[in-house]
């Protein structure tokens, strides 16, 4: 065991631990912050495994974008800040589903690579990334910043306030005192 | 470096997120889930580019990084949903959602985005 | 047979034919039009049936010796159907006879249907239809009569069926009349089941449906027994012998015109006819006629007893046609085809003019009870003197027509019984003719009370306009009253006589219908007995009726025997229960398959339906729970392979 599959391991642990606890703590915000444990391991599992880059895009963009943007949801949709008992549903199809799938993924890497080692290839810098980006992967890059534009264009579409009124509002008359709402 | 421990992490990963989505009644818990099943697969993406001798190099990698991409943008159209569901119901519950019903009519105001006060226009029959 | 002659045939049962698919085919007409229909309608009828009568006549006058013209209809792969005509001088003395009683009750049914001095409102008597009906039952009854294939003579027998059942049923204000049909029908459809099997039997045997082959063909005894004793069942439902004989006293609940038609003239004598048609048969199975003795015997007897305890006139005169047809039958048993048909010629006059005349009298009296009637001979003279001569006639009182039929009748039997002659066995001789001697005595005590109590003694229920009935109705009895006095003596002319020969007796030998003899005698003092005690009876207290003397009997006659009773629990209940099984069996079985398949499907689809609608969390369950059973499909796949 070298010092890279102990440090795979511990941050496994740790990844593994904290999205255990994201998916079964009673706590709306404590959720949000064991998925950043859990985000923040799997950026050292990338670092440990030479990619660079994708690392520190982990850090930017899942922990520092993402789950900033969940936190938010959780506080707009006014969630309560201690221990919430209706948060989940019985859970037998989820435990029975969800360990199938996991476990059985499992399984299948485990036969496929049983104890097998590799070398770690050179280090996944920006300079080769982006290299690899803007000549082999540019067309797919390209439609990946109209994917965003769409989807912030969406987003906004979306949070419209008078969204699904605009086609009942002609046949049915609007009481007199109902004012505007923000 | 033995492969087999990022990929095992990865599958229970994935399994974890499986059981939330399945589990979780509030849809923001459900969207932390899918985040888990996503960052599962970029875990194995890593992993195999360390593995696969690809012709062309770090492939894994790009790939990884177009997957972060697309978390980004569907976790924000995601919650702009979510959102716009909390507004209409006051309930984020994903249990809740109707399939077979139309959207209920909401106070909301008649016509456009809310605009400043237009004079003789409140209550206005449109 | 020769052109005029063949054309004279076809037109006799063609005439009414067209008459009442016409009737019939005529639209209903609204309520202001209803005489217009109803003088168009009885044009129809009355034109049918005096066509047939002209070409009866005629053909009474042309035919002498037995003439058939057939040609082939259906060849069945070697079994021949023809459409033929068979004329003798049997079949055209019948068919004069059944024209001849159609013409009077068309003619009197327009009198008759009518609104009477007690219908309080005017009814709708439906003339149209009824009218159209009877003139198809005469064509049909022409058919049975002039046929000449056996295929033809029952379709022309099932069409009288179920005109019978149309005209029973004809008077909707009567509740028992729709029963009293279908009664009828099926009785007599228990029959004609015996019947076809019969036809079928002896056509299959012969190869060819006519009769004239049927007749030549030489069968097994066995064969042939069968065939006649499965004809005999048709015989007994249609003439209403013991035991299918329940069905004619309830059909009276028809229309006085249909009874004196149908129920005592033309369709219960066809019976006879089609035994007497293929007589030569009947005589190669002597123990078919021992079978048709037996029933004879009974039947005269049983109809005679019934009638002396009724008290609906017109339930008499039908137990009557059911005893004096077990005369007719009796005759042909102890094989005398020619008294037979003699005694049918006869009763259909003297019958007919019975029912004809209670229909006058139930007309102006308003009830068919007897005990409301009497007194009617001041005030309905002509009828009263006609009615004195139809149950002279029935009774036998000399030189009326029933006297010389019946002792031809009589003295056959005892032939038969006394000298062995005929084709039977002298016990079945002597068991018809001491019931045909007890039967006469009854007979006369039946007539006897049935003209006392009508006509005479004290009024029991004022007539509103005490009158004989108006002319329609007066006609017809009067004109029929002549051959039922004076058809008997017809018996001494030998062209008559000659007319009745068996067919295929080829002995050159003069039929006798009439043997004036000693024994003459013996019938004539039991009439006088049987008469005599009756007016005794009657004399002793005139407004009490004379069945009283039956005492503990008079029940049992009255319901003749309870042999409806044993009918219904023999037979109809039975029915009536397996019917139910069949149902529920249909109901539940077979539709419950039906539709239970068509709900199964149904429901399949809903259960369908709702997993489509199912809520978010179990959508997604289904979704991912596919996907890992769609993975681990292929890894297996992929691991095995």
């Amino acid at each position: 065991m070298t010092g890279a599959d102990v440090l795979l391991l511990a941050l496994g642990a740790v990844a593994v631990g904290a999205g255990a606890l994201v998916v079964a703590t009673r706590h709306l915000v404590r959720a949000g912050l064991w998925l950043v444990v859990c985000l923040g391991a799997l950026a050292g599992d990338y670092l440990v495994l030479t990619a660079e880059l994708v690392a520190w895009v982990q850090v930017l963009i899942y922990v520092g974008a993402v789950v900033v943007l969940l936190l938010f949801a959780v506080m707009l949709t006014r969630a309560p800040i201690g221990p919430s008992d209706d948060l989940d549903r019985p859970g037998w199809a989820a435990a029975l589903v969800g360990a199938g799938s996991g476990l059985g993924l499992a399984v299948l890497l485990i036969d496929a690579f049983r104890w097998s080692r590799v070398d770690l290839p050179a280090a996944g810098t920006a300079e080769r990334l982006g290299e690899q980006l803007f000549r082999s992967w540019v067309l797919p890059f390209e439609v990946l910043s109209v994917l965003l534009l769409a989807a912030l264009v969406g987003a906004i579409v979306l949070s419209r306030p008078d969204i699904g009124r605009r086609s009942t509002d002609t046949s049915a008359a609007q009481p007199a005192d109902e004012g505007r709402r923000p | 470096m033995r492969p087999v421990i990022p990929y095992v992490t990865a599958a229970l990963l994935f399994g974890l997120g499986v059981y939330g989505v399945l589990r979780r009644r509030n849809a923001v818990l459900v969207l932390m889930a899918v985040e888990l099943m996503l960052n599962a697969v970029n875990l194995v993406l890593v992993t195999a580019d360390t593995t696969v001798k690809a012709v062309l190099p770090h492939s894994g990698q790009v790939f990884a990084l177009f997957v972060i991409v697309l978390a980004a943008a569907e976790i924000g159209v995601g919650l702009a949903i979510v959102l716009q569901l909390y507004r209409l119901r006051a309930s984020v519950t994903v249990d809740d959602v109707p399939l077979d019903e139309p959207a209920p009519a909401v106070a909301v105001a008649p016509g456009g985005l809310p605009t400043p006060e237009a004079p003789g226009t409140e209550g206005a029959v449109r | 047979m020769s052109t005029p002659t063949l054309w004279l045939a076809a037109v006799l049962p063609a005439a009414p034919l067209v008459a009442g698919l016409l009737g019939l085919l005529l639209p209903p007409a609204p309520r202001q039009d209803r005489a217009a229909a109803r003088r168009s309608a009885v044009a129809l009828g009355v034109a049918g049936a005096a066509v047939s009568l002209l070409a009866a006549l005629a053909l009474l006058v042309r035919v002498d010796a037995p003439v058939e013209a057939s040609t082939t209809w259906v060849d069945l792969g070697g079994l021949r159907v023809t459409l033929g005509l068979r004329l003798d001088g049997v079949a055209v003395l019948v068919a004069t006879a059944v024209a001849a009683v159609a013409l009077a009750v068309q003619v009197y049914s327009i009198g008759y249907l009518r609104r009477g001095p007690h219908d309080d409102v005017d009814v709708d008597h439906r003339y149209p239809p009824y009218a159209a009906q009877l003139s198809l039952f005469t064509a049909a009854m022409l058919t049975v009569v002039v046929s000449g294939d056996l295929i033809m003579l029952l379709v022309g027998w099932e069409v009288m069926g179920v005109c019978s059942y149309l005209l029973i049923a004809h008077d909707r204000r009567l509740p028992e009349a729709p029963g009293a049909a279908v009664k009828a029908f099926l009785v007599t459809r228990v029959g004609d089941v015996g019947f076809l099997l019969g036809i079928a039997l002896l056509g299959v045997g012969a190869g060819s449906f006519r009769i004239a082959d049927v007749l030549a063909h030489d069968y097994g005894t066995g064969t042939l027994t069968a065939a006649c004793l499965l004809l005999l069942a048709g015989v007994a439902g249609k003439s209403a012998q013991f035991p299918l004989h329940t069905w004619l006293p309830d059909a009276m609940a028809g229309p006085t015109p249909v009874s004196a038609l149908i129920h005592a003239a033309t369709m219960v004598a066809a019976g006879v006819y089609a035994v007497a048609r293929l007589f030569p048969l009947f005589e190669r199975a002597p123990a078919a006629l021992a079978v048709l003795g037996v029933m004879a015997a009974i039947t005269m007897l049983l109809g005679a007893f019934a009638a002396t305890a009724q008290d609906d006139i017109k339930r008499v005169l039908a137990w009557s046609t059911v005893s004096q047809i077990g005369y007719m039958t009796g005759a042909l048993a102890v094989g005398a085809p020619a008294a037979a048909l003699f005694h049918l010629l006869t009763h259909a006059a003297f019958k007919a003019l019975l029912f004809l005349a209670a229909g006058a009298v139930i007309h102006a009296v308003g009830t068919t009870l007897m005990s409301r009637m009497g007194g009617l001979r001041a005030a309905m003279p002509v009828t009263f003197w006609c009615m004195v001569v139809g149950l002279g006639a029935l009774a036998g009182v000399p030189p009326l027509s029933g006297f010389w039929s019946k002792d031809g009748v009589l003295a056959a039997a005892e032939a038969a019984a006394l000298d062995g002659a005929g084709p039977t066995a002298a016990w079945v001789g002597w068991l018809v003719w001491l019931a045909g001697l007890v039967g006469v005595a009854v007979t006369a005590w039946y007539a006897t009370r049935l003209l006392l109590r009508t006509f005479l003694g004290r009024t029991r229920t004022p007539l509103l306009r005490p009158h004989d009935p108006p002319a329609l109705l007066r006609w017809p009895v009067l004109l029929l009253t002549a051959p039922a006095a004076l058809l008997g003596l017809a018996a001494f002319a030998p062209w008559f006589a000659d007319r009745l020969r068996v067919p295929g007796d080829d002995t050159g030998e003069a039929v006798e219908l009439v043997h004036l003899a000693p024994n003459l005698i013996l019938p004539f003092l039991l009439l006088l007995a049987g008469a005599g005690v009756a007016w005794a009876g009657w004399r002793r207290d005139p407004a009490a009726d004379p069945a009283r003397f039956l005492g503990p009997l008079r029940p049992v006659f009255a319901r003749a025997f309870r042999l409806d009773d044993v009918q219904h629990a023999l037979v109809v209940r039975p029915a009536g229960a397996l019917a139910r099984v069949v149902r529920t069996g249909d109901e539940l079985g077979v539709d419950g398959l039906v539709e239970g398949s068509g709900r199964a499907a149904v429901e399949v689809g809903g259960g369908l339906a709702a997993l489509h609608r199912a809520a978010l969390p179990r959508a997604a369950a289904g979704v991912l729970a596919g996907a890992l059973l769609i993975g681990l499909a292929v890894a297996l796949i992929g691991v095995t392979s």
